[in-house]
């Protein structure tokens, strides 16, 4: 299929027995099983991947791993795919992005011929004037932006999340972590190993026969001890405690997990990440650097070119050379940076032709490959709270100090031989359980139980590791001449030399400016050579600039990970069924679903008004109250006194907040000696309950009251309407209805269609006579078809949410939170006979008493339209007439089919609260209308004979 | 994510409670001035180092606890039984308001 690939070799993870077929740009090609996108392109002669941000230029392969940012490509609907690390299968449909017409002929690469105006800082600096031509600049700018595609008709990707609580997560499947997970689980530790490559091994994976034979010894031991292996997943992100999270991919059904683990100690191995070489001509595709060609060789099998010039200033260059010896590549020259040699500029059009070295001489090659040093991966110890070191003998960052609970080793932590940093991997591993094992101690003793754990806390294990030793290497970051240093955002050495001309003197300044280190590689590559740059502009040591912070994530995680699935709980009642048979329009309110109408809400008013209606009123708020000293509670929460509730009666009560705002309403009936229901509002349940709870246990912990939530152990109907009473009247026969017997607002439990232990209370919030029937939730269907059964003949009908807001409307009861707002103190309800300042406490009441002595608060009041036809927006505005200054405004308004008028409730200003005051309302569409206050809220019933007969 | 040890749960994820923030005796609020009723209210010291707070066990066993954290190092100190008292705000389940 090519003659890129050479022949079969130990190491290599291609299978050559299955075969693959995929296209690129449309072109069909093949690959093999194991192959990573990059390494079958690159077999099948393709070196150009992609097209650079800014200028456009062709860029190939760098890395060729997860890190490359050459090489990020569509996958069919999936957009920004690192091919270098993701895996071929067989039918892919592979793309370049960022280029346009096409990958060979770019027009947009003109950029490179105007790249005077696309230097460090052009996002601040052009497009900026004149501003009215900003959308321009945006539909222009937009065109060259270089993600992928977003195909908005693609199926959702499939998501979902995973808890863990391992001993030890060790981030890292190198020698030193392999070695690390396998001591740690064999002192007894639940270890997880985190490897973000597809198999363990890390750089043994490209070695020589050696390695690998090490590589697979460690990785079959860590399995049979029992580790959990995670491959194709990035430990991304470290926070307090040692929260972890965790993304893997490759997972059967699942396109990507979010883990959230929460480790007893950390153990970071991530290693190092080869440095790319600054210097003219370094992001021609041909340009790679040493861990490149030794993986694509050895795990791979593909040849990357024919003739190289190699620049090794360490010994993975050197094995570099051998690798590429071995895959038949002619070495045209070796340049060694530990004898003073150097590499000046690479010169080519669409690929390296031609090398100039430091000693003038001119080499043809199509292939440069550089071995100038490491970046150590420092992140998960950044987020750790650890602010690495440099040394400059080594010339890279390693670890200072980090908490406790998170070890460093591998080569993160210092160089050595494969023993030396097996050795270490297995001390950390040691230390890493035996800490494991004390903060397991802390936290179980920390947990209540009934046999508490009583043994001492182990003493903290020290850190007795001998340190790894720090190797010396040349300090090699740029040539003499100026190339790219941030691949992904195309800001070049030049850039940054720029920007410090300029008086950018923080490399964090310099980050935000250049947009150096912001793109996709995330610093991973160029963080380094970044400070290198700047501190040579500035005279300045690596030390004196300093290093940008790492943040998570460590590696990107897909918005879709980070939601998981959409676990939505929906409450419903038990008589839901019943409604979405008999078509109920439904209204999602907080979290409960319930029937808005039925197709006719103001025919479901006049039938109630005039014959029986029922609601299902379940999402009402229910607390069961039980102990001696519910009255004391009442008192607190409500404004109003509780000393003398009978039993067998109810009463409404209004509560606030500390700082005197209304918090909820409701009734409380008592139902026996000790014995209380207390009902919120929908939306208020959870937090009366906890606000009940709170004072209970905060201030008053020797009040005897025991609070159990019943909201959903009780299904809720109101029966109301003038024929109600005759209607219950047959589904009971243990409660008297006479209306001397059960008067307005009391209640009685007994018997509903032979259901026993129902309550039953006569409060109004509709107007009409009406019972609320709390029935247990298992018959609450049951009774509702009862009542629409028995009453037939009456006339009964359903009635929804909204024919009972326009009730409560014609009615003017108000709602909490749609009447009052978050500033609205008790006073503004009108109820001061509720608020009795002369009881020695309740909450809120300082805030109330001195909101009523200055009466300066807003008033709730119902409000007539002059014109009975208008009905003015809910939230529309009431001003002054003739101004703009603003009095108020309507809070509640609907078309009442009852008066055969609009109804209004609003709240205004004191001066503009007395009845008979005229309001000017600016309606939705800028006009102003006239209204009344009136004398009553009730605009229906102001006397209530209706709800008391 | 923080670790807070519900004196009754045990050691739980932060999202599982309610951080209920600086704790404040409650004035007498018959006697109460209204800058001191408006200190308990409002006013936080947020100091640097350790803090008293509150924490609701929301998705647990619903016990109101408080705790020592100091802010500037994560530490917390073993935590209090209910009975202490906290400033009254009221909160809904899991969620602020």
């Amino acid at each position: 299929m090519s003659n890129h690939r050479i022949p079969d070799a130990p190491g290599q993870l291609i299978n050559r027995d299955v075969p693959l077929t995929f296209t690129w740009n449309g072109r069909r090609l093949r690959g093999y099983e194991g192959d990573t996108i990059v390494s079958a392109l690159l077999a099948n002669g393709i070196t150009i991947t992609g097209r650079s941000m800014k200028y456009h230029r062709p860029r190939g392969p760098l890395t060729a791993d997860y890190w490359d940012p050459n090489t990020t490509v569509q996958v069919g609907d999936e957009p920004n795919v690192r091919a270098s690390h993701r895996l071929l299968r067989d039918g892919m449909n592979v793309s370049a992005q960022n280029v346009w017409p096409s990958l060979r002929f770019d027009l947009k690469s003109a950029n490179r011929l105007v790249g005077r105006f696309l230097t460090a800082g052009f996002y601040y600096k052009t497009f900026m004037k004149p501003a009215a031509l900003w959308p321009l600049y945006a539909r222009v700018l937009g065109t060259f932006a270089p993600g992928g595609v977003v195909d908005l008709d693609a199926p959702p990707p499939r998501n979902d999340k995973r808890y863990a609580h391992p001993d030890v997560v060790v981030a890292g499947g190198g020698p030193a972590g392999m070695a690390a997970a396998l001591a740690a689980a064999q002192a007894g530790a639940s270890v997880m190993l985190v490897e973000h490559e597809h198999q363990l091994g890390g750089h043994l994976c490209w070695g020589d026969d050696t390695d690998r034979a090490e590589a697979a010894r460690l990785a079959h031991a860590v399995r049979a001890a029992g580790v959990e292996v995670l491959t194709d997943a990035t430990v991304t992100g470290r926070y307090e405690d040692n929260w972890l999270a965790i993304s893997q991919r490759g997972l059967p059904g699942i396109d990507e997990r979010l883990i959230k683990a929460r480790a007893g100690v950390l153990i970071v191995a991530a290693g190092t990440i080869e440095r790319p070489y600054v210097f003219a001509g370094n992001d021609l595709p041909g340009v790679m650097t040493s861990g490149a060609v030794r993986r694509l060789i050895t795990m791979y099998g593909v040849k990357p070119g024919n003739r190289a010039v190699v620049f090794t200033a360490n010994p993975s260059g050197d094995a570099a050379v051998v690798a590429l010896e071995a895959a038949g590549v002619t070495i045209a020259a070796v340049v060694d940076g530990r004898l003073g040699g150097n590499v000046v500029a690479a010169h080519g059009r669409n690929r390296v032709r031609r090398v100039t070295l430091a000693d003038g001489r001119r080499i043809d090659s199509d292939l440069l490959i550089t071995a100038v040093g490491w970046t150590t991966p420092t992140s998960l110890l950044n987020m750790s709270g650890d602010r690495p070191v440099y040394d400059p003998e080594a010339a890279r960052f390693f670890p200072w100090c980090p908490p406790d609970n998170v070890l460093a080793t591998g080569g993160l932590a210092g160089d050595g031989t494969t023993e030396q940093l097996v050795a270490h991997g297995e001390a950390t591993g040691l230390l890493a359980a035996a800490r494991a094992g004390v903060v397991r101690h802390r936290l179980q003793h920390l947990t209540r139980r009934a046999e508490p754990v009583t043994t001492p806390e182990p003493a903290w294990p020290a850190d007795e590791r001998p340190p790894l030793p720090h190797g010396s290497h040349p300090a090699l970051f740029r040539s003499t001449t100026h190339g790219i240093v941030d691949y992904s955002e195309d800001v070049s050495s030049k850039d940054l030399v720029q920007a410090a001309d300029e008086g950018f003197d923080s490399v964090e300044l310099v980050k935000r400016f250049t947009t150096t280190t912001m793109g996709p590689s995330q610093g991973k590559l160029e963080t380094v050579n970044t400070v290198a740059v700047l501190a040579e502009a500035r005279g300045e040591t690596i030390e004196q600039v300093g290093t940008t912070v790492w943040r998570p994530p460590y590696a990107p995680i897909s918005l879709g990970a980070l939601a998981g699935r959409i676990h939505e709980p929906v409450r419903m009642s038990s008589i839901q069924p019943w409604h979405e048979a008999h078509g109920a329009q439904p209204i999602l309110a907080g979290q409960w679903i319930r029937p808005n109408h039925y197709g006719d809400p103001e025919s479901e008013v006049r039938n109630t008004r005039n014959r029986v209606g029922i609601i299902d009123i379940t999402p009402l708020g229910k607390l069961d109250l039980q102990g001696p000293d519910v009255p004391k509670l009442l008192n607190l929460l409500y404004t109003n006194s509780w000393n003398a509730l009978p039993q067998g009666a109810v009463r409404y009560g209004l509560m606030c907040a500390e700082d005197g705002v209304v918090l909820d309403d409701g009734v409380t009936g008592r139902l026996g000696p000790e014995h209380y229901l207390m009902t919120t509002t929908s939306s208020g349940a959870a937090t009366v309950w906890n606000w009940a709870e709170n004072w209970l246990q905060t201030e008053h912990p020797d009040w005897q009251v025991h609070i159990t939530p019943v909201t959903t152990g009780l299904t809720s109907i109101n029966v109301a309407g003038p024929d109600s009473r005759q209607l219950l009247e047959r589904l009971t026969n243990d409660i008297d209805l006479g209306p001397d017997a059960f008067q307005y607002m009391q209640v009685r439990t007994g018997t509903v269609a032979g259901v026993a232990n129902c309550i039953v209370w006569r409060i109004g919030f509709t107007g009409e006579l009406s019972y609320e029937v709390h029935v247990p939730s298992g018959f609450g269907l049951f009774v509702w078809e009862q009542l629409l059964v028995h009453g037939q003949d009456l006339g009964v009908a359903p009635f929804g949410l909204e024919a009972q807001r326009i009730m409560r409307l014609e009615k003017g009861h108000f709602i909490v939170g749609q009447d009052t707002d978050g500033l609205s103190k008790a006073p503004v309800t009108g109820l001061e006979t509720l608020l009795k300042v002369e009881k020695d406490d309740w909450v809120g009441k300082p805030e109330v008493v001195w909101a009523l002595s200055r009466g300066d608060g807003p008033r709730i009041v119902a409000v007539q339209p002059t014109d009975p036809t208008v009905v003015p927006e809910e939230a529309a505005q009431i001003v002054a007439a003739g101004t703009n200054q603003i009095l108020g405004r309507i809070t509640s308004s609907r078309f009442s089919p009852t008066l055969n008028r609009s109804v209004c409730l609003a709240q205004v200003h004191p001066d503009v609260a007395t009845p008979g005051t005229t309001l000017t309302i600016v309606l939705a569409n800028g006009t102003r209308t006239t209204a009344q206050v009136m004398e009553h809220h009730a605009h229906f019933d102001p006397e209530g004979s209706r709800l008391r007969g | 994510m923080l670790l807070v040890p519900c004196p009754v749960c045990g050691p739980k994820n932060a999202a599982e409670l309610t951080y209920r923030g600086e704790t404040h005796s409650r004035p007498d609020p018959n006697q109460a001035t209204p800058e001191e009723w408006r200190s308990y209210l409002y006013l936080r010291d947020n100091p640097a180092g350790w803090l008293r707070e509150g924490w609701f066990c929301s998705s647990g066993c619903r016990t109101f606890f408080t705790l020592e954290r100091n802010t500037t190092t994560g530490e917390l100190r073993e935590p209090l039984l209910p009975g202490n008292k906290v400033a009254g705000r009221p909160i809904s389940d899991g969620t602020e308001p």
